[in-house]
């Protein structure tokens, strides 16, 4: 909403109240204001003028030599290029040391050696609006009103000066969509008179009514009002007029148009004027459209409309969408002579509806939306055939008709005195409460600690007691309640399990050097199929309209992000990439969503580039290795206290075939680890990359938050060496269970220290070397026990997987 | 013999003392004391000498056993030291060269505020809710009584999935769910960071993703002093102990009286930090609190916003691209 401070001060006394105090005080009590601002645009010393004389350019065809009288002094000589500069006009003359907007400065110059003594400027030159200039005004030099008083500053004349102050309501401050409604709201604030107009209705005797109104949908308009007036002479409206609507940033069409929007601005209800002699028999029948029906609206779009669509028609054919916009086929123009005025109550649920589906905004629409005042409905229609006949003429050519299907009355609500402190925590009087009531211009009683409050149709936001409490307390200060600490019960915050293992995930992967990302959940369904997921029955859920196709479906893997950001990352000159992300994939099995998906927490994991850099001293380590992914999973796992993971060897759509697997906890799959398939990450130019995912719920439920103490051994530990060559395809896994199961109990640990092969080794075989630490827990072992278990472990691999001692 | 043993102790301590290594200490120890040495063969002469002699040669050669190996030993500890400074001195590295290249993650900055806040509320009382994301018109909207084609539904456009199921808009869904879920209990004092969706398109102050933290407080007699109370304290703890803050009434369906609290930042002016109210009695009875005996109080902020004004950030998109270059600047986070 925007406020002229000018048009303001006609409702309520502003005396010493600034435009920024009546911005800081709305700020303080619960309107935003956006900004104060003035029109003028930097404009300086420009004047009204009247032309002279217009005679040709000795040099120049399109140029004219104007004589232009500014009011005082000489005529002044103004060499003018515009095609319409004629005698006898009105002009906005720049003199000579005039600005305007763009910093433009006005000198003396010749042009085509003519002297010019200044500038007759056109509305651009002036930095008005193109949107707020009426259509006739935009070509050529700005013709002003037969009124314009010559030698007059012109930001005074065109209102310029005026300072506009914009509110950004919330949708429950519907009353102050209207100059009255913030009228109201100033004077409670700075506890100010109000001076609202006078209005009278305008009568006519004994005639048959020109108006056959009849309204079939009655819940979607319970109430509508219209008067004829005829013999009106259509033309541009006066200059403060126009002023006043482009403050509020409507413009200026012609006198009929302008006095109901200057009404809606005015009261906040919405009017709406009829070429009358185009309703066929003056018939007006409020009725829903059918279905396909179409009409061609102000702005010349053809509509196609809904049984969800409001219709004013004349019986047969639809005359406008109400409270949306009207029909092009009744558009007052500058051939109407009579007009019919609407002014009605349409429900904000219908009119929200067609707003939707037609996608039409209007003013009107917005008001009809926040719901408008009931009470305001006939004032308004009176209040816009009073100022047709001051500004238009006209006589008016019917009784106000109008039909109100039940009764809006003002709603009383009673406050406890005690609830209201108790709520807002302050101590209050009720001689206090009861001068903010009369502030609100609320009528209100105070009996038996309660306060009985009749509240206004135009407050239709304040509806129970709550409503009051906030009313006191928002002009009372919000800023004058005292703070608290909280005075219930004390009970200790905590984290959940849950939440304090994804802390410490989170602290464990920073430690060993990953980068937390955070990216977004939405994305396409090409790139979620990228790569591989845990979840590859998941049925991608779709958005019913996305605002682009790259963010039109719920993830269901985090991963395909993930390499985004190492592909991002990688171009912009960030190499070495090691990062990870928790968060929610989404995962449903239906097709159309019935019940809401499961959100699965994961966890990725991404390394390429270099996972430790180069120095003097020490060769770097390559971050697209599968074993460093492997490295900082079993660290992780350590830090987790999840002793029985296991890694089998398996293939993922999108991972290298050789090179990935799957990550097994108690019988289940939880995660998978391995290095991106050369073809996808040459996709994302980057080198080898390795990933891991893990199911972060299961994670969360296997990891210890407990630790049980063992005692430490007492008895001295021997270690062993065993180097053994084995075919290629044993793996490390069986040699290694094979080691334990021939050992029993006194093998305390195996380690495998060393992998190789080469010529010495044979073709197809590998070397691997284990260390193995034997102890007893109740003795000191001799040398001939442990080889005796040494032996047997040899025996039992060479048995099982081929192996010979090396 | 006298004689012999005192010239024989001048020269071995001459040549003790002016040997310069470990080694030639060790020859000159063999030399003269060992078994086969020069004071035992001199001693071995003593069958020749008079009984009275005897122990005072003896004597001697003692003294002089004693005075060599003294000698050969603090000669040893010396060239021992000399040897070891040597080494240091050789073992000396440049200790302004790099060390091993560690390096520890970031963690990311919007994690940093979230967890910076559960541990305020934490410490004031409060537990940590969590809800789901994708959300039901009734949890996200109806029961925080945003009617269904009321416009005060513009102030959140939301992605749909269809009429009934969209990507929450704000995490205050959590709302009802936690106080249907303690079924009347009190007090509820929670707390829900999370991810939240709305229709804008990305810019610098715009995501279409973003993440917010609600908050709940319900108990018997809750007041609106104790909202002011709890958030001026999280400001304080969050921005500063001589942080201003300043309260604005404001609109929210689900609050009744509905409060913008502002921050006061010495350059900037006021800054909106945080929306919140006295919980409207419509919600509580709705969530199966009678409003006539209980009261609470809501809030909710934007975790971008404080990240933004704690650390300057003046892009809303780097949180979500990601670059390596950002992201590390939080390492001491």
């Amino acid at each position: 909403m925007l406020v002229s401070y000018e048009w303001l001060s006609k409702y309520v006394d502003l005396d010493g109240i600034s435009a920024e105090d009546i911005a800081e005080e709305l700020n303080r009590t619960g309107i935003e204001v956006e900004v104060i601002y003035t029109r003028d645009n930097g404009v300086n010393h420009v004047v009204i003028g009247k032309v002279l004389v217009v005679e040709p350019h000795p040099a120049a065809d399109r140029l004219k030599v104007c004589s232009v009288f500014v009011g005082k002094g000489e005529p002044l000589q103004i060499v003018c290029g515009a095609p319409n500069v004629a005698e006898g006009q009105l002009v906005p003359v720049a003199l000579v040391g005039a600005t305007l907007p763009g910093g433009v400065k006005i000198k003396k110059t010749k042009l085509r050696g003519v002297e010019s003594h200044g500038m007759i400027c056109s509305a651009k030159e002036l930095g008005l609006p193109e949107k707020m200039i009426m259509k006739e005004q935009l070509e050529g030099i700005l013709v002003l009103g037969k009124d314009a008083p010559i030698g007059q500053n012109i930001k005074k004349y065109l209102g310029m000066d005026d300072q506009v102050i914009e509110l950004q309501l919330t949708p429950n401050r519907a009353d102050c969509l209207s100059m009255i409604g913030v009228a109201f709201e100033i004077a409670a604030i700075f506890d100010r008179k109000l001076n609202l107009p006078d209005i009278e209705e305008q009568k006519v005797k004994g005639k048959e009514s020109p108006i056959h109104l009849r309204i079939e949908s009655e819940e979607d308009c319970p109430f509508f009002a219209a008067q004829v007036v005829h013999n009106i002479k259509v033309g541009p409206s006066p200059q403060w007029l126009q002023n006043f609507l482009i403050s509020a940033g409507i413009r200026p069409i012609n006198n009929i148009v302008d006095i109901t929007n200057y009404v809606m601005i005015e009261t906040g209800q919405p009017l709406h004027a009829y070429d009358y002699q185009k309703i066929t028999d003056g018939k007006i029948v409020v009725r829903r459209a059918r279905l396909g029906e179409t009409i061609i609206t102000l702005d010349g779009t053809k509509r196609k409309c809904d049984e969800e669509t409001l219709l004013i028609t004349d019986g047969k054919e639809a005359l406008g969408i109400a409270g949306i916009m009207g029909g092009e086929a009744t558009e007052v123009s500058d051939e109407t002579t009579s007009v019919l005025i609407e002014s009605a109550f349409f429900d904000p649920v219908i009119t929200r509806k067609a707003v939707r589906k037609l996608g039409l905004r209007s003013e009107a629409s917005h008001r009809f939306e926040r719901g408008v005042d009931p009470d305001r409905i006939i004032p308004a229609l009176t209040r816009a055939v009073q100022l047709i006949q001051q500004i238009a003429g006209g006589k008016v050519g019917s009784n106000l008709i109008s039909e109100r299907i039940g009764d809006v009355e003002d709603v009383v609500i009673t406050l406890r005195h005690d609830r209201l402190i108790k709520l807002l925590g302050v101590q209050l009087e009720s001689q206090e409460v009861l001068a903010i009531f009369k502030r609100l211009n609320f009528s209100a009683k105070y009996k038996n600690g309660e306060y009985s409050v009749q509240v206004p149709t135009r407050r239709q936001d304040v509806t129970i007691e709550v409503d009051l409490i906030e009313e006191v307390a928002r002009l009372y200060g919000y800023d004058r309640i005292p703070s608290s600490l909280l005075k219930g019960k004390n009970i200790p915050g905590k984290l959940t399990k849950e939440q304090k293992i994804r802390r410490i995930i989170r602290q464990t992967l920073r430690g060993l050097g990953l980068n937390e990302v955070i990216t977004y959940s939405l994305t396409s369904p090409e790139v979620n199929q990228k790569t591989v997921s845990l979840n590859p029955n998941a049925n991608p859920i779709h958005l019913s309209m996305p605002m682009s196709s790259e963010r039109s479906i719920l993830r269901t893997t985090l991963l395909p992000h993930l390499i985004e950001t190492a592909a991002y990352n990688t171009h912009h000159g960030n190499y070495d990439v090691a990062i990870f992300e928790m968060g929610a994939t989404y995962i449903s099995k239906e097709q159309k969503l019935t019940k809401l998906p499961e959100e699965k927490l994961e966890l990725a994991m991404l390394l390429t580039g270099k996972y430790r850099s180069t120095n003097w001293q020490y060769e770097g380590m390559t971050g697209g290795d599968f074993f460093v992914m492997k490295g900082i999973l079993e660290a992780l796992l350590q830090r987790l206290g999840i002793q029985q993971a296991e890694v089998k060897a398996a293939t993922f759509e999108g991972l290298h075939p050789g090179r990935s697997a799957s990550i097994w906890l108690s019988g289940q799959v939880v995660g998978l680890l391995g290095q991106l398939h050369p073809k996808v990450a040459k996709e994302y130019d980057l080198g080898d990359t390795v990933v891991c995912q893990l199911d972060l719920d299961l994670l969360c439920q296997a990891a210890e938050d407990s630790v049980t103490y063992q005692s430490l051994p007492r008895y001295p530990a021997v270690t062993r060496d065993l180097a053994i060559i084995v075919k290629q395809n044993v793996v490390s896994k069986e040699v290694e269970e094979g080691i334990k199961e021939a050992a029993g109990e006194l093998l305390e640990s195996v380690h495998l220290f060393d992998v190789f092969t080469g010529e010495q080794i044979g073709e197809g075989k590998k070397n691997l070397a284990y260390s193995l630490v034997y102890r007893a827990k109740n003795r000191t072992l001799t040398d001939e026990e442990v080889q005796k278990v040494h032996d047997q472990i040899i025996h039992h691999l060479e048995k099982t997987v081929e192996a010979k001692l090396r | 013999m006298q004689k012999r043993l005192n010239e024989l102790k001048i020269i071995a301590e001459t040549k003790i003392k002016s040997a310069h290594d470990l080694n030639t200490l060790k020859e000159l120890k063999v030399k003269f004391l060992g078994k086969k040495g020069e004071l035992t063969s001199v001693l071995r002469g003593m069958g020749g000498l008079s009984p009275e002699e005897r122990p005072q040669v003896g004597a001697l050669a003692n003294e002089i056993r004693n005075r060599l190996e003294s000698l050969i030993s603090s000669k040893t500890e010396e060239l021992e030291e000399e040897k070891l400074e040597k080494q240091l001195r050789e073992q000396t590295v440049d200790v302004t060269l790099p060390g091993l290249p560690l390096t520890v993650g970031a963690i990311h900055p919007l994690q940093a505020i979230w967890e910076q806040m559960e541990d305020i509320f934490i410490g004031m009382g409060f537990e940590v809710a969590e809800g789901p994301e994708v959300e039901t018109d009734k949890y996200n909207f109806e029961m925080l009584n945003f009617l269904k084609e009321h416009p005060a539904r513009d102030m959140q456009d939301s992605f749909y999935i269809n009429p009934e199921i969209l990507l929450r808009t704000h995490t205050s869904s959590v709302q009802p769910r936690t106080m249907l879920a303690k079924e009347g209990e009190v007090p509820v004092r929670i707390i829900c960071p999370g991810k939240v969706y709305r229709r804008d398109s990305d810019d610098a102050t715009h995501s279409h993703q973003f993440m917010q933290i609600e908050g709940l407080v319900v108990d018997r007699g809750v007041s609106m002093s104790e909202l002011k109370g709890v958030l001026l304290t999280f400001i304080q703890k969050m921005f500063g102990k001589e942080t201003e803050i300043r309260l604005r009434p404001s609109f929210f369906p689900f609050t009744e009286p509905s409060v913008e609290i502002d921050i006061y930042d010495p350059q900037k002016g006021w800054l909106e930090i945080l929306g919140a109210g006295m919980v409207h009695p419509r919600v509580l009875e709705k969530s199966g609190y009678n409003p006539e005996h209980y009261t609470g109080f809501a809030f909710g902020t934007g975790i971008e916003r404080i990240a933004m004004l704690k650390y300057g950030i003046d892009d809303i998109r780097h949180f979500y691209n990601n670059d390596l270059r950002f992201l590390r600047q939080f390492q001491s986070e």
